[in-house]
């Protein structure tokens, strides 16, 4: 593990205030300005009801962190437009210390958008337990291992210039298919689709908000399978991704 | 221990590579044999397109040859670069935003097992004055710099650049090839691309000429200077006997179209001052060098002319 290598990445993170405060307002902005007024109503999530400002509260929190963890894939097109991942293809950086250093700032980012709608969530009157917290939490962060991973496999694709709306579109595909935006109907196909979308699977950590299981088998396996083919095809990528711009 | 053996130099055997481009396979490299010595300073010189990247990609292992072999230091580029061997700066590339020009370097510096010290890499880069500058507001020259510090941090055995002096004014072009020679005088291998024959003249020991993906010509720089950097005399000159011109001193050879006869000098300065002794008369004077072009042209002529081959 090369903690100097990581802290200059993390360093570049936090130095870039336009994409660190372009990633955080989104998440935040439909948040209060959908969970405001209707903070009060009840959602009835399958095996239960909780309240929308809780529901939307998991919902934005995982968006942004879907959001933040493919932002990742950004910064790496515009690293490539300069060239950048040729150069440190001469360096004996490994590729997984390479995809570690990535993955962890796309993290980094998801962590201070949670946090930010969390905060923004507790001032609407979400109450729940420690634990809950955690749980949710939890299940957030393994969900969007495959966003990461879909980021990275986008970064090393496009270019700087098209990454955007391609980030963009993808967004919007995930959250609403998923049922992050709004909730899915209970049944039929847009229902049974949604399921085999990781996003789906980010909703439904707020399940544990109240002791409720998060995923079942399913959801385990929907988010193991994605991550399994884009993480592949991402390395397949890295190695091919050598030629001159 | 080291894994590599830094006395068993460079060696490229047959390499041929070609791309797929709209207007058909595009062959790079057609047969690139060379072999390079611990402590050699070579300059890979030829026009645009003559496949100089191309050769340096596959020496670096950014490319896979489709035939034939790369040798780095004894072992695959990659067992050379995985062992901190290999320093290169890559052609019209940037650097990473949002540092500062020494953060940059020391992010770099911590990928290697034996980097230099920061301060010694920043001053041999000739940085040191723009060490706390962020990046993103350097010049073109001061960014060729600081990748050249980026390609120095490691320590190398092996410097690889190609074009490194592309976005630099003549000032800053002298100062880098001093920097380069203090650091290839510790017995450094050094392999750099170029299209001014100047360049590789001043600063190489040894000059491979490239053309249309081949070496058509591989030599001290002395020699090769000689071959290509003939000149021409071109003047008006009725009813003058054309083999008293071909020998006049400096001239090669001669012809004549109409009145306007056409020297080719191996030493134009000799051949015009006799010109001039012998034929006082002779106007419209020209003197122009052949131009690497010209003379890469004429190195490869009776060469299958194929397609073109992209920069």
């Amino acid at each position: 593990m090369n903690v100097t290598y990581l802290r200059f990445e993390l360093l570049r993170l936090f130095r870039n205030r336009r994409f660190f405060v372009f990633s955080l307002v989104m998440p935040l902005g439909l948040y209060l300005a959908i969970a405001g007024p209707n903070r009060d109503e009840r959602v009835d999530i399958g095996s239960g009801e909780i309240r929308f400002r809780l529901f939307y509260m998991v919902s934005m929190a995982g968006y942004g962190a879907m959001v933040a963890a493919r932002g990742a894939g950004a910064r790496v097109a515009m690293e490539r437009s300069v060239g950048w991942n040729r150069q440190l293809r001469l360096t004996p950086l490994s590729p997984a210390m390479y995809f570690t250093a990535k993955v962890l700032t796309g993290y980094a980012m998801a962590c201070a958008s949670i946090a930010l709608i969390y905060a923004a969530g507790i001032s609407f009157g979400v109450r729940i337990h420690g634990e809950h917290w955690a749980q949710t939490t939890a299940f957030i962060l393994i969900a969007i291992i495959p966003f990461a991973a879909l980021g990275l496999l986008a970064g090393h694709l496009m270019t700087a210039d098209s990454i955007g709306p391609a980030i963009g579109g993808a967004g919007a595909f995930f959250g609403i298919l998923g049922g992050i935006w709004f909730p899915l109907p209970q049944d039929g196909f847009m229902h049974e689709f949604g399921q085999s979308l990781p996003s789906y699977w980010i909703a439904q950590a707020s399940h544990t908000a109240y002791g409720g299981e998060a995923w079942p088998l399913r959801g385990w396996l929907v988010v193991a399978v994605w991550t399994a083919v884009i993480a592949a095809l991402t390395v397949k990528i890295y190695q091919r991704d050598t030629a001159r711009a | 221990m080291r894994t590599h053996d830094v006395d068993q130099g460079i060696a490229l055997r047959s390499l041929v590579k070609s791309f797929p481009s709209a207007k058909g396979r595009v062959h790079a490299v057609r047969g690139v044999d060379l072999t390079i010595g611990k402590g050699e300073t070579v300059a890979l010189l030829g026009p645009n397109g003559a496949g100089k990247s191309t050769t340096i990609d596959m020496l670096l292992g950014l490319t896979e040859p489709d035939a034939g072999e790369v040798a780095v230091f004894g072992g695959t580029p990659q067992r050379a670069i995985a062992a901190g061997a290999i320093g290169a700066m890559l052609q019209s590339g940037g650097v990473l935003k949002d540092l500062t020009v020494r953060e940059l370097v020391a992010m770099m510096g911590s990928l290697y097992p034996n980097p230099l010290p920061l301060q010694e890499v920043l001053e041999l880069a000739g940085i040191s004055d723009i060490a706390d500058r962020m990046t993103a507001k350097l010049s073109g020259g001061q960014t060729q710099r600081v990748r050249f510090a980026v390609a120095l941090v490691s320590n190398p055995d092996l410097l690889v650049l190609d074009e490194p002096t592309v976005a630099m004014d003549v000032e800053a072009r002298r100062e880098f090839w001093a920097t380069m020679r203090r650091f290839s005088a510790a017995g450094k291998t050094v392999v750099f691309a170029t299209h001014y024959l100047e360049e590789a003249d001043a600063y190489a020991d040894r000059i491979v000429l490239m053309a249309r993906g081949r070496i058509v010509a591989d030599g001290p720089s002395t020699e090769i200077k000689a071959r290509v950097g003939s000149r021409t005399i071109r003047a008006t000159l009725p009813g003058a006997a054309i083999d008293d011109l071909a020998a006049l001193p400096g001239v090669g050879s001669a012809e004549a179209h109409g009145d306007t006869v056409i020297l080719s000098c191996t030493d134009s300065d000799a051949a015009i001052r006799a010109l001039l002794e012998k034929h006082p008369d002779a106007r419209d004077i020209e003197i122009t060098g052949a131009g690497l072009e010209q003379a890469f042209l004429a190195l490869t002529t009776g060469d299958d002319v194929e397609e073109d081959v992209p920069a």
